[in-house]
């Protein structure tokens, strides 16, 4: 890892994609992650890739869909308004099993919303956004350094599954300056190597073959049984996802926890900071991080239940999205209850420590 | 450890560079920290802030919202945030841009002229870096040989002038704040 600098979420990830071996770039700006398009315009064409500033979202995902079609590593990214506009676009990349990944610097919505941060995106990342049956696989850091190391996590993640990885941060976690860390540079040749496990199915010049067939790469199966084959096979793989690549952190989870929260991104940490205050005061509130969003961590939240802890408090930055999927894994057993915030506010610590008093 | 600091001031006086200094400087002094600017639509006259944290444990919240330290670079900061400040905190404040000072019990309070100061110096810009000496002569939050190591790294080649400015400007924050 390289020495530590102090760095923007927005330029941390930018820096960290481009050593992660990221060569194209497709974008479209919008505030609150024009830091990272200005920086992928600036430091691309250093290391010979290129960057294009498309039209408009809709067309750069498309670039997207493109140049992941010929086995690159690409990126494009967004805040919320320019996420949903790309959703079209995302649905086909995961229909079309293309790798690639997409970042979501969170604003408050709906609409044009505003520019503050925001965790209302959190069911279109998750459950679909887009058409049809597919999943994204959905990494949510909570710091800069996490957001940075990220980069390379969700390129071989996408690689590995051919499959679209997203991002799901937010203005917060763009705007702030953090100590961050990176990994070495990938050389071309290491690049390279990367890339050749797509060879068997992408676009490329293939001298091997007289007739110059070309690999096909299509979301549409006009016959309905094949059609099903092919979903039925996007499930495997995604259950197979769901086996491999839950993350999560506990924070202060022990036996003796009263209540336990679960919170994911810029939300974490400010019931970390709760949780912190509480325990001075000897009273014992464990957290639950998940740090992917999906697939979901639900038995490290099921796993945490027992006869002690007599609420599981949930908090984000939403009208409670989340929320959902933490009652799905606590199925009833205890009462599940809520704290958002909207609008592009954050709550402070204070605010949570009386959410959890007032449950005690 | 851990400090909670908000700086403040006019668009273009430097207070995020205040915060970013400090930061940086905590940063490399192998301290935990993080700096979270205010951004957006501001009004024309309002004030641009930041909320920096330096700590010896994992920053939880990089949100500050009762600092511990306030840095107010006009009358429009202190109004924003001197109710906010904790008991027992600071409060550094210029008073070219403070007409109406500050009213508050139970902190210390320092203050200078320090557009007048950073005149004298030679340049106006160097006005925050004498509110970043104020703080660390009051409090040694980092050292200065830290801020001069990278001040001296980002501007010995580009503007060797303006760093003896910005140098000179520190020094005698650090020594008002002694006096």
């Amino acid at each position: 890892m390289s020495e530590k600098v102090l760095m923007k979420g927005n330029e941390a990830v930018a820096e960290a994609a481009i050593r992660a071996g990221c060569r194209l770039y497709f974008a479209y700006p919008i505030t609150p992650q024009s830091e990272l398009i200005e920086y992928m315009a600036k430091m691309l064409p250093k290391v010979k890739g290129t960057f294009v500033q498309a039209e408009s979202e809709v067309a750069a995902i498309n670039m997207v869909y493109g140049a992941a079609g010929c086995g690159k590593r690409v990126m494009t990214s967004s805040s919320s308004p320019g996420i949903s506009l790309k959703m079209e676009g995302i649905s086909y990349l995961a229909g079309a099993n293309l790798p690639s990944v997409i970042i979501n610097v969170q604003r408050g919505g709906p609409g044009l919303g505003d520019i503050q941060p925001a965790q209302g995106d959190y069911f279109q990342a998750t459950k679909g956004g887009g058409h049809g049956d597919y999943r994204l696989i959905v990494l949510a850091p909570n710091s800069v350094q996490e957001f940075a190391d990220m980069a390379s996590e969700a390129f071989d993640l996408a690689d590995k599954y051919r499959i679209p990885v997203m991002i799901l941060s937010d203005g917060l976690l763009g705007q702030m300056m953090e100590p961050v860390s990176f990994k070495p540079t990938l050389t071309a040749e290491e690049i390279a190597e990367k890339e050749k496990i797509h060879l068997d199915w992408c676009m490329r010049p293939n001298e091997d073959e007289p007739n110059h067939h070309h690999h096909e790469i299509n979301s549409l199966e006009i016959d309905p049984n094949v059609l099903e084959t092919h979903v039925l096979d996007l499930e495997k793989k995604y259950k197979l996802i769901t086996e491999n690549e839950i993350k999560f952190e506990e924070y202060n989870i022990n036996d003796d926890n009263q209540i336990v929260c679960v919170a994911y991104g810029t939300a974490s940490r400010i019931v970390k900071s709760a949780i912190d205050q509480l325990s001075e005061k000897g009273i014992n509130v464990g957290l639950i991080r998940p740090i992917n969003v999906w697939p979901y961590p639900s038995n490290a939240i099921k796993n945490v239940l027992h006869k002690k802890v007599k609420k599981v408090i949930t908090f984000e930055l939403n009208l409670g999205q989340m929320v959902e999927d933490v009652r799905l894994a606590v199925n009833g057993q205890i009462p599940v209850e809520f704290l958002g915030k909207v609008g592009g506010l954050v709550f402070s610590p204070d605010e949570v420590i009386k959410k959890i008093e007032d449950n005690l | 450890m851990k400090y909670e600091i908000i700086s403040s001031g006019f668009g273009g006086q430097g207070a995020l560079t205040v915060g970013k200094f400090l930061a940086k400087a905590g940063m490399k002094e192998g301290k935990n920290v993080s700096w979270l600017p205010s951004y957006g639509p501001e009004m024309r006259g309002g004030t641009a802030n930041v909320s920096v944290v330096i700590s010896d444990k994992e920053v939880a919240s990089p949100l500050v919202s009762f600092p511990s330290i306030l840095v107010a670079l006009n009358q429009p900061s202190i109004d924003k945030f001197a109710s906010a400040t904790i008991d027992g905190g600071l409060i550094v404040f210029n008073e070219d841009m403070c007409p109406n000072g500050v009213k508050r019990d139970n902190v210390e309070i320092i203050s200078a002229p320090m557009n007048q100061i950073a005149k004298e110096i030679g340049s106006i810009k160097v006005l925050n870096m004498v509110a970043i000496g104020m703080v660390i002569g009051k409090t040694g939050i980092v050292k200065y040989e830290t801020l001069e190591q990278d001040l001296t790294a980002f501007l010995e080649k580009k503007n060797p002038e303006l760093l003896k400015a910005n140098l000179k400007a520190i020094k005698k924050g650090i020594e008002l704040a002694q006096s």
